[in-house]
């Protein structure tokens, strides 16, 4: 401690502090302090000392938690099990062929599974192209760039915007977005995305990509909030490290703030998908409910979860009904797939660099 | 080499509290300047507006002139190309914990653009052998993250990284508060070495510190700076009676 080579002299008066004899002086007034307050905290020590071990208290908590947290694994295997047991005639009847078949007659009793798996996963995905990079814009401009005054309003709208029932975003998208896509943003497409092959035959303003845009309008509050959060939970110190080494605001932001949030990053984009992938009511209102694999987004597809939405009420025969629920089946293991690629590709990412902030 | 610091009226404020009023100060090229005082006096808000740190925060402003080398860096110069000339160190260490130790200390070359691989792979080695962290290091420098570690590594590391662009200014604000005894000395083992080299600015609530590694000493208080002289004068034979009271221990 006491290198001494830049010490000046000593003078007799000794400015330089000299460490007191810590070890006694604080000895003498802690005995005092102590036994002063012996006779004043007495009551509490008899109420502290009466007091149980709480062994028998900590137990049964730690058995309750036990119990609420086995109640997630009864109620995932549960619905498993319903879907399998409802779902048997069809399984049966088609085996695992059911998966990656085309046809859905319910006529002559013709089922497969296929068309409505490409049509959630299609519009589920295209509905992230669309809602992350305007909510990683919209969490970046929150957190970094907003002037104080417009920060609450704007955070507030986003969030209005999870609040909206999905029929109502249902009925806006029939008025609006519908006639939008037929008439302004589908024939643009068609003149300058044309020869892609994705934006061709009639279009008639309900599809896939109309759902695609609702889904992302709906995604988008859920995945903004949560990235804004993970983004305001970075420490400054980050900031100010890269601005201190000379940084733009732009490298500050890729450096200090989306480098450190990545993986919530990642995280609340997966939420989003999960929303999108079970989301039923105002797909179902826009995708033209036809089940078909069509390379063109114009073209109007079904869901998994919008089939089951519209066809279930009006399902008559057995094998119409075991169908749908092995549909049910269907977007439950497209789910818990989709949600394991995306823990791998957390795990991919963070396997060699952890990831915690200081 | 460094460049001196030639501060003229320097006011500034967080919203309304005026934290520095009217300060003077020559800092003098390639040598170790330390300021002391007690804990909010705008000591750290002094070492924050010499690379212009300070106006970050939205609230905060600053007024006056630092004239570093003939740069007025308040009016002739971006924040952005002053603190690619002044290197900082804060009080806690903050490495990027997602990149590697290598990443680390060459983040601010690549931030600027910087590719050529080979003078990459020197300036890591030799500004993490002026950081005394060399040793240490060499053989995970892509194998392990930034904020693996240990505190006294860390901040080490980051003073590596403020070297890693070779800056002209060192500022180091209570660099050595959140460490150990061994790697505090280890810290100001370092400023002693570096500060033939680089202007060293470092702001310190360890007076022996101040004592061991500065030159010159500057005491703040209530935003005022009280004194300035060459650190042997301060803590022998200080001019002003609050410098004396508040070296000798008698407040603060």
């Amino acid at each position: 401690m006491s290198s001494t080579r830049m010490t000046p002299e000593r003078e007799s008066r000794s400015p330089l502090p000299v460490p007191s004899p810590l070890p006694n002086a604080p000895a003498a007034s802690s005995t005092d302090a102590a036994s002063g307050a012996d006779a004043s905290l007495s009551p509490i020590r008899d109420f502290l000392s009466k007091r149980g071990s709480g062994r028998l208290a900590d137990n049964s908590f730690a058995a309750v938690m036990l119990l609420c947290a086995c109640s997630i694994f009864a109620i995932v295997i549960f619905i498993f099990g319903i879907l399998v047991v409802h779902s048997r005639l069809s399984l049966m009847q088609f085996g695992w062929k059911f998966f990656t078949r085309q046809a859905w007659d319910p006529v002559s009793g013709d089922f497969g599974a296929l068309p409505f798996i490409y049509g959630t996963i299609a519009t589920s995905l295209l509905a992230l192209c669309m809602a992350v990079p305007l909510a990683l814009g919209v969490a970046v401009f929150l957190t970094e760039l907003c002037p104080r005054p417009l920060r609450a309003p704007i955070s507030f709208l986003t969030e209005l915007l999870a609040a909206i029932p999905s029929v109502v975003y249902g009925l806006w998208a029939v008025f609006v977005l519908v006639p939008l896509m037929r008439d302004v943003i589908g024939p643009f497409l068609y003149k300058t995305l044309g020869w892609t092959g994705f934006f061709e035959g009639p279009n008639f303003g309900v599809g896939l990509l109309t759902a695609s845009m609702i889904l992302a309008i709906m995604i988008l509050p859920i995945i903004s909030s949560l990235t804004r959060d993970i983004m305001n939970a970075v420490p400054n110190s980050q900031r100010e490290a890269v601005l201190a080494l000379g940084a733009t605001r732009w490298e500050m932001i890729r450096i200090g703030v989306l480098r450190n949030s990545r993986i919530g990053i990642v995280g609340a984009v997966m939420l989003g998908l999960g929303r999108a992938l079970g989301e039923t009511m105002a797909v179902t209102m826009v995708i033209g409910n036809h089940p078909d694999i069509s390379k063109s987004l114009f073209a109007p597809g079904y869901t998994l979860a919008s089939v089951i939405a519209n066809e279930f009420s009006e399902a008559t025969g057995d094998l119409y009904l075991s169908a749908l629920i092995e549909i049910g089946l269907a977007l439950f293991l497209v789910t818990i797939v989709v949600n394991a690629i995306a823990r791998l590709m957390v795990w991919a990412v963070t396997r060699n660099a952890p990831a915690r902030v200081n | 080499m460094g460049v001196g610091i030639l501060v003229e009226d320097l006011n500034a404020w967080y919203g309304t509290t005026h934290t520095l009023q009217d300060i003077n100060l020559h800092i003098p090229a390639n040598h170790a300047t330390a300021l002391i005082g007690p804990s909010g006096c705008g000591k750290s808000t002094f070492v924050r507006c010499l690379n212009r740190m300070h106006e970050t925060n939205p609230i905060a402003r600053a007024t006056g002139t630092v004239k570093m080398g003939d740069v007025d860096i308040y009016s002739d110069a971006s924040p952005v190309e002053i603190r690619r000339r002044v290197g900082m160190v804060f009080q806690r260490p903050n490495p990027f914990p997602t990149m590697s130790i290598y990443d680390n200390v060459v983040s601010g070359l690549k931030l600027n653009g910087f590719r050529n691989r080979r003078i990459l792979d020197e300036t890591v080695e030799r500004s993490l052998k002026q950081a005394a962290l060399w040793e240490e290091v060499k053989d995970d420098l892509k194998k392990k993250s930034g904020a693996s570690l240990s505190g006294g590594q860390q901040q080490r590391m980051c003073i590596a990284r403020a070297l890693a662009v070779d800056p002209e200014v060192l500022l180091m604000d209570e660099p050595a508060s959140a460490l150990d005894p061994v790697s505090t000395s280890k810290i100001e083992d370092l400023i002693f070495q570096l500060k033939s080299q680089y202007t060293i600015v470092i702001v310190t609530h360890n007076m022996q510190q101040a004592a061991r590694v500065a030159e010159n000493t500057g005491f703040f208080l209530n935003g005022k700076m009280v004194e300035f002289d060459s650190t042997h004068k301060i803590f022998t034979n200080p001019r002003d009676k609050r410098t004396e009271d508040y070296i000798t221990g008698r407040f603060g």
